[in-house]
């Protein structure tokens, strides 16, 4: 059975259709990225299989699921999201550990003051965090909350969003680290969007790339070792991001 | 000549149940027509030092400063009106959060004219050539179509460029820009940065640049400040960056991953051995 699974998925916003013919299958326990040109469609895609972008034809199934066009409640036990924008995606007038016991609450989930105090430490939040507003953390801070959110329900499907993009390398390195080890652990399975191939080299097993709404090419990530890409569009990528300078024999 | 930026001592400070916390700790630098960059950890302080810059540090938040000139204008005294006409004028902010700063129920081309607008005048079908040609500027495709959107209906990366796009179109003396790029890909995030780098070789523009990226600071800025805590903890030239002592920024620099990646962990900083926060 595979986690998430796309077929022929077009994806539009009103008169505009913007994804077309995407086939994605990604396996249980793989970890799986989309990257491509900005505004190629990637965060429509996790919006559609979250249920957020709700004009698409195709087939989207999740964990052997199909998924259907309506709000579905118990699919949140089974896959989040963390959105690109972390500042939209939190409410404004919550604090920190309302964002993070919230969900718990809603699935009758109990221990959750030790869960919240748990889950900023691992996304590496110091516990005087707790109580704050979301105008009261930092870009990356505000980044690492919306990250422990997902993480509370134990998901076993996580769909990421440039999940690190707003980190420096530092705290990147902690989140990566975090989610790689949960991975390995619990098998979650990761779809993860993002721009930034070393981290596809770290974190995935294989990457599809985008431009203009379709998928032109899907690749193992060991690809990134040494740029043996099918694509002029993925060539042009992997060399304008510098190639793999470790490799400048090839 | 005075120069274009001149901080002195500054401090930024919030209340919190165990008393006001400052955030920006002393700050002190100087800027001419140059590029500095600003990097340091989330939370360090970075955004608040820019924020603080443009006096929009919001209540309850404080912020105080011996001295905090530009260009000669004391800004620590200036009436609010006034400083108003410098914001978006003179002086430039791209914020860390592209859409949040962005009016949600206004195109995206009349925001963009709007700021044009705060600089020139010029006629009406003037204007929409010139918004039109500065979003084919920071790459934006199909910049006629994207001119009638709504902030909420552009992806994350079409919102930094935006942003960027509004704050350079008045061509301001002194730009601000917060993790500008850190949504968009090499490729795209270098031919943004090539163009604000224009601006400043071409007109004397001032660039602080914050970002969390090393490697992209030591390419377009002269000078680095490395900032943890809330104050500067090592400065130098953008091309000794490498050379850099601090253990934050040594750590920092073996935390990028690569692209051969064959670490089954990335290395992450002892925190606890310089940090008292
Ligand atoms: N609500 C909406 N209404 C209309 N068009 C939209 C809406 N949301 C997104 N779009 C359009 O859909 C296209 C794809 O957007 P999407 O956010 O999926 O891109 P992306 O690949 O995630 O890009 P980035 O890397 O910049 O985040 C863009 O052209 C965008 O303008
Ligand atoms: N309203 C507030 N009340 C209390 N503390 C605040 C408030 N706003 C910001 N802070 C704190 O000020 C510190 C500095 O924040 P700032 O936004 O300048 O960080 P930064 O260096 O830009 O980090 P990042 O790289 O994550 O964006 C953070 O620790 C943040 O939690
Ligand atoms: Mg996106
Ligand atoms: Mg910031």
């Amino acid at each position: 059975m595979s986690a998430i699974s796309l077929k022929n998925l077009d994806i539009s916003y009103g008169p505009t259709k913007v994804v077309q013919g995407v086939d994605i299958e990604v396996a249980e326990g793989e970890s799986f990225a989309l990257v491509g040109e900005s505004g190629s469609g990637k965060s429509t895609v996790l919006k559609a299989i979250a249920g957020l972008a709700p004009e698409w034809t195709g087939e989207i199934s999740v964990l052997g699921q199909p998924r259907g066009h309506m709000v579905d409640h118990g699919f949140a036990r089974r896959c989040q999201m963390v959105f690109q924008d972390p500042y939209a995606s939190l409410h404004p007038r919550k604090t920190v550990d309302a964002v993070l016991s919230e969900p718990l609450q809603v699935q009758g989930i109990g221990n959750r003051g030790r869960r919240v105090v748990e889950m900023l430490a691992a996304v590496g939040l110091d516990t005087r965090f707790r109580f704050r507003f979301p105008h009261q953390l930092s870009g990356g801070q505000r980044q690492r909350v919306a990250i422990a959110r997902a993480l509370m329900l134990e998901p076993r499907v996580m769909l990421l969003d440039e999940p690190t993009s707003a980190l420096d390398v530092s705290v990147q390195a902690e989140i990566l680290n975090l989610l790689k080890r949960l991975r390995r652990e619990q098998g979650l399975t990761y779809l993860l969007v993002t721009h930034n191939l070393p981290v596809v080299s770290f974190m995935c097993d294989r990457m599809a790339v985008m431009n203009k709404g379709r998928i032109v090419e899907i690749a193992p990530a060991t690809a990134l070792h040494d740029g043996s890409f099918q694509d002029p569009y993925t060539q042009s990528l992997y060399a304008a991001s510098g190639g793999n300078p470790d490799r400048k024999d090839i | 000549m005075s120069p274009l930026l001149d901080v002195r001592n500054l401090r930024v400070s919030f209340p919190t149940p165990q008393g006001r916390a400052e955030v920006v700790k002393g700050l002190s630098f100087t800027l001419g027509r140059e590029r500095l960059g600003i990097v340091g950890e989330s939370g360090s302080g970075k955004s608040m030092t820019g924020r603080a810059i443009l006096r929009l540090i919001r209540t309850p938040g404080r912020q105080e400063a011996d001295r905090l000139a530009f260009d000669g204008i004391d800004l620590t005294t200036l009436s609010e009106r006034r400083m108003r006409d410098l914001r978006g004028a003179r002086i430039s902010m791209i914020m860390q959060d592209p859409k949040f700063s962005l009016n949600p129920v206004m195109t995206v081309g009349a925001q963009i004219a709007e700021a044009l607008l705060t600089h020139e005048t010029l006629a009406r079908r003037d204007v929409q050539a010139r918004v039109i040609e500065m979003l084919h500027a920071v790459r934006i495709n199909d910049p006629e179509r994207v001119t009638g959107l709504y902030p909420h209906e552009v992806s994350g990366g079409m919102g930094q460029r935006i942003m960027i796009a509004m704050m350079l179109i008045p061509q301001p003396d002194l730009l601000i820009a917060d993790e500008p790029t850190s949504a968009l890909d090499v490729s795209v995030q270098a031919q943004v940065l090539d163009l604000i780098d224009e601006l400043v070789r071409d007109k004397g523009m001032g660039l602080i640049l914050i970002s969390h990226d090393l490697q992209l600071v030591a390419r377009y800025c002269d000078r680095i400040l490395v900032m943890h805590a809330g104050q500067v903890v090592e400065s130098c030239a953008a091309a000794d960056l490498h050379k850099a002592r601090h253990p934050y920024t040594r750590g920092l620099l073996a935390a990028v991953p690569r692209m051969e990646e064959t670490r089954d962990e990335l290395p992450v900083l002892d925190r606890s051995a310089w940090s008292g926060t």
